[in-house]
């Protein structure tokens, strides 16, 4: 027990106490974002900067921007509209500073065969044709859903994830234990661990991120759409939705009556995805035509 | 207050330096197994886990298959406590010091699982209540941390006890013991059944998502548990003078064919279900026994769980095959491999393949996983050989603080 018990602690152990380095010693102590005082908080971005431009560098800056009042947000995706070109996966994968090797993708874009239907069981991630799309298939992207009853956020040992008030689920990167108990309770796949260092070249870093979304994350933390937290929260599109060239995707406030993705749900048929398991996502599937 | 504290550190101390030639060749094979583990996990460490061959579809695999198999060991414990204290059974009496002695080395290995699994191992303070933010409403993994937690200290507390006490010649508080002994019943099923409802609430997951898992964990492990103290019981009367009469383990595998039976019974249901209503879920089951389009790699051990559990079963009904030590033996290692299989790899990686979008990526233990398995492994049975080479003697009566001086 001594053996191995001194072998893992010794890993954060040595490596704090042989650095000296004060901001290393305030990373281990950082406490849970939710728990950091205004003071506290403003430390922390200017620590998490001060990182990073010696890890890529690059003048990173790090946001804690508030919800807005009276936002919940939603997203539609028009089932009929999208051709599977997957310039959504890498728009995101850009703008959100996802791993490039190994490759992390917070969307994943099925194939599925018109015989079959909508059928996960028997859908295809990895199709690749010279065009798509392809003969007698359709697509179906599928990414985080926003879960108002998110079985991630319950399973959860230490609140390293929740639903903020404007209905988005986030991740504190620097709280997550990286035990992948959400990664198993999603029903979505939404989930991604970061299995090795993320590699990311410097100069296609994009500088513009928040805390609880699109900064850099580090070796042995979950990480997953957060419907682009550092743009919507000042109003923006997310970036699947202002690069899909047949405009399937569809986003905007719930709580808003003439809002794009209200309008959507009182003029079109809406479904969600594994309805049965009572997760009442806010990413609502529809046929536009 | 003279507590012959020291005699006793300083006595354990000289016991555990003092050994004949096999135990120091046992001893110094678990410490190389033990170094070979901690390199593995320090290369595991330094380049993440992708050394493992878990992924985004198998986000868990090898370190908690056996995780859920040390809680069985763990919780089984009990088995031996209840008849023990309660009726004041002799023949098994002395001999649940052992038990309880083996649930905290078991312990101690599915907390070393759980740490070599997580991405921040040094942020296990997170999970301290007061000091981190251990999140016990809702999270089983929470619950679940808390009562192995608490389940070590439980047994710890007995033990030591009873030992100290015998070391210095005197009986055991029962005014103090058989509370907490009564305690640890529930306990060892707490602990058992919370593992499982770890899996069990998990509705993402239709292999798991099963109201008959507890029962089933707890009908296994109560056949695993028993299963290793049968042949440690063997191997302790050849090597100490400690007396276990074969009554004490013949009523042992009684019970493990009863448990057994029920274990199969279980299994039988629950394949039942999957192939009569033959629903889209059975996919799971199926890629178990048959895999998928080629994707088999683990069907041998799906059958060969099966086939281990039914052999031993009737090895251990039969009295004429129970009371013979060679087939009881075989009995016994085959009911630990069959349960291994089952809890372990037949239980986690079905429940991830296919994944949740329909995705198989096939997975089995790559060699980091191996070894770092083998250096717990190893770690634990140090630790248990090193208690033992203390707790033996005190039983005996051979290490007590006038001996001690």
């Amino acid at each position: 027990m001594k053996w191995m018990a001194v072998g893992t602690a010794s890993i954060a152990g040595l490596s704090l106490l042989s650095s000296c380095d004060s901001d290393k010693r305030e990373a281990f102590f950082q406490d849970q974002f939710k728990e950091l005082d205004e003071n506290e908080l403003k430390a922390v971005l200017e620590r998490l900067e001060r990182g990073y431009k010696k890890e890529y560098n690059a003048d990173i800056e790090v946001n804690a921007t508030a919800p807005m009042d009276h936002v919940l947000f939603g997203y539609g995706l028009d089932l009929s509209k999208c051709i599977g070109c997957r310039r959504c996966v890498y728009a995101c994968v850009e703008e959100n500073n996802q791993s490039r090797n190994p490759e992390v993708h917070w969307i994943k874009v099925l194939e599925m065969e018109k015989d079959k239907g909508a059928d996960l069981l028997h859908s295809d991630v990895y199709y690749n044709p010279e065009q798509v799309p392809e003969e007698g298939h359709f697509y179906m992207p599928v990414q985080c859903q926003q879960c108002k009853n998110a079985p991630c956020v319950k399973v959860c040992p230490v609140e390293a994830t929740w639903t903020e008030p404007d209905g988005i689920v986030v991740v504190d990167y620097d709280w997550c234990l990286g035990c992948r108990n959400c990664m198993s309770a999603c029903p979505y796949g939404a989930r991604k661990f970061n299995w090795a260092s993320p590699e990311i070249p410097q100069e296609e870093i994009n500088i513009h991120t928040e805390y609880l979304g699109n900064r850099p994350r580090a070796k042995g933390v979950v990480e997953k759409c957060t419907f682009c937290i550092q743009r919507v929260r000042q109003g923006l599109y997310p970036a699947c939705v202002e690069i899909c060239p047949v405009g399937s995707r569809k986003f905007g406030n719930l709580l808003d009556e003439q809002s794009e993705i209200r309008t959507i749900m009182k003029n079109k048929r809406v479904f969600i995805l594994k309805e049965e398991l009572n997760t009442q996502p806010k990413f609502y599937y529809f046929y536009g035509t | 207050m003279n507590m012959h504290l020291k005699e006793f550190i300083i006595g354990s101390i000289k016991l555990l330096f003092q050994g004949s030639k096999a135990y120091w060749a046992w001893v110094s094979t678990l410490l190389i197994l033990i170094a070979i583990g901690i390199v593995s996990y320090y290369g595991q460490a330094a380049n993440g886990l992708i050394t493992t061959s878990m992924r985004d579809q198998v986000s868990w695999g090898f370190y908690i298959g056996n995780f859920t198999f040390m809680v069985g060991i763990a919780a089984a414990a009990i088995m031996l406590v209840i008849p023990a204290y309660i009726y004041n059974w002799k023949p098994i009496k002395e001999i649940v010091i052992l038990g309880e002695l083996l649930a905290i080395s078991a312990i101690v290995m599915c907390l070393l699982f759980i740490l070599v699994d997580m991405g921040h191992p040094e942020r296990f303070w997170h999970m301290i209540p007061g000091i981190g933010k251990l999140r016990l409403g809702q999270s089983i993994l929470a619950w679940d941390s808390l009562a192995l937690t608490f389940y070590l200290i439980l047994n710890f507390i007995i033990v030591s006890h009873i030992l100290f006490r015998a070391f210095r010649i005197k009986d055991y508080s029962r005014k103090y013991v058989i509370p907490l002994i009564l305690l640890s019943v529930p306990a060892g099923i707490a602990i058992h059944t919370i593992t499982a409802f770890l899996y069990n609430g998990i509705a993402a997951r239709p292999f798991w998502n099963s109201a008959i898992l507890a029962p089933k964990f707890l009908a296994s492990a109560f056949c695993s548990g028993p299963a290793i103290m049968i042949i440690l019981f063997q191997v302790l009367r050849k090597t100490t003078k400690l007396q276990i009469e074969n009554r004490a383990i013949w009523t042992l595998a009684e019970l493990m064919a009863y448990t057994m039976f029920f274990n199969l019974f279980l299994t039988g249901a629950e394949i039942f279900k999957e192939v009569y209503s033959n629903t889209e879920h059975r996919v799971f089951t199926e890629y178990l026994y048959f895999g998928i389009e080629g994707h088999n790699k683990i069907v041998p051990f799906g059958w060969l769980a099966i086939i281990f559990d039914v052999i031993a079963f009737v090895l251990f009904l039969v009295p004429k095959t129970r009371k013979n030590f060679i087939t009881l033996n075989i009995g016994a290692v085959l009911i630990y491999l069959g349960v291994y299989i089952e809890k372990g790899i037949g239980l986690i990686i079905p429940g991830f393949t296919p994944d949740v979008l329909g995705e198989i990526y096939e997975y089995f233990p790559s060699t980091t996983e191996i070894l770092v398995t083998v250096g717990i492994f190893s770690t634990g049975f140090l630790i248990y050989t090193l208690m033992l080479k203390v707790a033996v003697p005190i039983i005996l009566g051979e290490f007590n603080y006038k001996k001690a001086q």
